[in-house]
């Protein structure tokens, strides 16, 4: 099957910022495809450019074939988007909500109701259609912005970090959602996100920072970059003098100092037992640490992932960076 | 065909949200009923005004007070569209097959009704200051409120296609909409004024529109000549057109304005 997105070279330009830096991709049909970055890593402006809100300074963009940039009214038919922020009108019920975007595509509201009914079923918000979106919790209408996203059976799902501010069991909730959703219906998904462990419910993710796509694959080889798993042991002092022979034995060397050794492997459950084979009693700790996303985002830009917004002085630490050329 | 449900959609919304406000719909019949017991009475007894032509000063001002309603509210209605755009439900439209001249052209409808909406309101206050209205003279009128709001929402659609946030709105109120009210003719006659302010009052989108209401309310004679200044074929034909050449390039402005 022919991909679903296929963006090539991709470069956004405001004026002296460059937010995206020659980023090529593409999206297969019913995939859920994460991007994962820091705050102003430049996924918004990706998906403000392949939903047709910005223009960019230069590539290509392609979406079922249709060219992004020239054949935008076509694309946006076959396109939805939840937004950053939300753009619910609060003062109206949310069923007012999705009736309004329902005509926008050219649904009946007959058909619109026949269709959110079981969205909105699906994400539990049946009940409380009728209530104006002001009373809603910041979970409920990221929920009901997600079933509108849905009404008119979009090629693609755009999702700009849809759970961003929600509680750790909402966040879970949305996941399983959108995770339900395409494959329920035929709809590519492409969501981005800040929070590394998110980044694990996608098929495959680009890790972005600085405006380019560092590493995209599946969490599991982008974990494996790094290569290794860690066995972290602590072990007594008086023990420490036997470190060359315990190396021998193992057949490779520690690293770490004094009474902390780190022992990087490809298989942790198999090598843990040998070590405490060779070392038995002297072992005071020990535990395994297999990598997070997050240490491969670590590896990969030699900085953690900054939660929320950067402060300001971070904020110009990286505007005079960028503008220096790095 | 989609741009016509685009509009219908704009419309509809802006409607809704009308009448989920009744703060806003009480405010709105409030405001020019405050402005003609305190204003009106206060400069009716403090002045003694030349060329009202014997009419009583609240009954000369009661068009105007009509006409400065439609044009709060056509103002702060299509202003409202920096708000949207910025944070709600037009992101949405704008990423939707709907054309943007849409957008525009269906706020302004949306903003027109309800301006006229409140105008008839305030006309049913007629009698209160000493005006009989006929039927005719009604719905006349209601047409006249129509073509000004129009032109109005047009103006505010412009602006605030120009506009990135509401921090300018305080701006606009006070160097845009406050000198077209007080230009207008809608407190004091036209005649008489020094040739600048004459000038400007010309200019005046909102002058003609007031014009027009005083030409139905007061029966042909020695008075109507005495406080319109210009032929009621005029008055219509001024506030016609700048309602088509402002609805016109709004909808062009909004259609270039960078999308959010
Ligand atoms: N309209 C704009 N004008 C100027 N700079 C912008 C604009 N939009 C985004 N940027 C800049 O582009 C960079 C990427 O922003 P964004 O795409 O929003 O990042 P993210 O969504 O990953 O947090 C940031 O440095 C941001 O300040
Ligand atoms: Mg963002």
């Amino acid at each position: 099957m022919p991909d679903r997105i296929v963006v090539e070279n991709l470069v956004k330009r405001f004026g002296t910022i460059e937010a995206v830096r020659g980023v090529s991709f593409s999206v297969r049909p019913r995939e859920v495809f994460g991007f994962l970055g820091p705050n102003g890593a430049g996924k918004t402006t990706t998906i403000k450019m392949l939903a047709t809100l910005l223009v960019p300074t230069s590539g290509k963009l392609y979406i079922e074939g249709l060219d992004v940039v020239r054949q935008r009214q076509e694309v946006r038919r076959i396109i939805g988007l939840v937004f950053q922020d939300p753009t619910l009108d609060d003062r109206l019920t949310a069923w007012e909500n999705l009736m309004f975007h329902g005509l926008l595509y050219g649904l009946s509201q007959a058909e619109t109701r026949r269709r959110a009914m079981p969205l909105l079923e699906m994400v539990g918000l049946a009940d409380r259609a009728n209530s104006l979106v002001r009373t809603y919790s910041g979970g409920m209408k990221r929920r009901l912005e997600l079933v509108r996203g849905l009404i008119h059976t979009p090629k693609v799902l755009f999702l700009d970090e849809p759970t961003v501010g929600l509680d750790p069991q909402t966040r879970s909730q949305i996941w399983q959602h959108i995770q339900q959703l395409s494959h329920e219906h035929d709809t590519t998904v492409f969501v981005t996100t800040h929070y590394m462990d998110e980044a694990e419910h996608c098929e495959r993710t680009a890790i972005m920072d600085h405006g380019q796509i560092v590493a995209l694959d599946t969490p599991e080889h982008l974990k494996q970059l790094l290569g290794h798993e860690e066995i972290r042991l602590t072990v007594r002092k008086e023990a420490l003098h036997e470190r060359p022979r315990w190396e021998d034995r193992l057949g490779q060397r520690f690293s770490g100092s004094g009474p902390d050794l780190i022992f990087k492997t490809h298989d942790a459950g198999a090598d843990v037992t040998r070590i405490v084979e060779v070392i038995g009693p002297s072992i005071q700790r020990i535990e395994i640490k297999r990598p997070t996303l997050e240490d491969v985002f670590l590896h990969l830009t030699g900085r953690q992932i900054r939660e929320e917004t950067v402060s300001a002085r971070e904020a110009w630490r990286e505007f005079g960076r960028r503008r220096m050329g790095r | 065909m989609i741009a016509l449900r685009g509009i219908y959609v704009i419309w509809l919304r802006e409607l809704l949200r009308f009448v989920r406000e009744p703060a806003r719909i009480v405010g709105m019949v409030a405001q020019p009923l405050l402005y003609l017991i305190l204003v009106g009475n206060g400069l009716a007894h403090g002045f003694q005004f030349r060329g009202t032509g014997g009419v009583n000063y609240l009954a000369f001002m009661f068009p105007g007070i009509v006409a400065m309603s439609v044009l709060f509210t056509s103002v702060f209605s299509a202003m409202s569209i920096v708000w949207d755009r910025e944070f709600g439900f037009l992101k949405e439209v704008l990423v939707s097959p709907v054309p943007r001249a849409a957008i525009a052209v269906g706020k302004a409808l949306g903003g027109t009704t309800i301006a006229v909406v409140q105008g008839a309101v305030i006309l049913i206050l007629a009698p209160l200051v000493g005006i009989s209205l006929r039927a005719g003279m009604y719905f006349g009128m209601l047409g006249v409120l129509a073509l000004l709001a129009l032109a109005l929402n047009g103006l505010g659609i412009l602006v605030a296609s120009r506009m990135e946030s509401m921090q300018g709105f305080q701006v606009v109120m006070n160097f845009l909409v406050m000198p077209l009210f007080f230009l207008s003719g809608a407190l004091y006659p036209l005649k008489g004024m020094p040739t600048w302010l004459a000038a400007l009052m010309q200019v005046d989108p909102v002058t003609y529109g007031v014009d027009a209401l005083r030409h139905l309310v007061y029966a042909p004679g020695q008075i109507l000549t005495a406080l319109t200044q210009f032929s009621l074929a005029t008055d219509l034909t001024v506030t016609l057109a700048t309602a088509v050449l402002l609805i016109t390039v709004s909808t062009l402005a909004f259609n270039r304005a960078k999308s959010a």
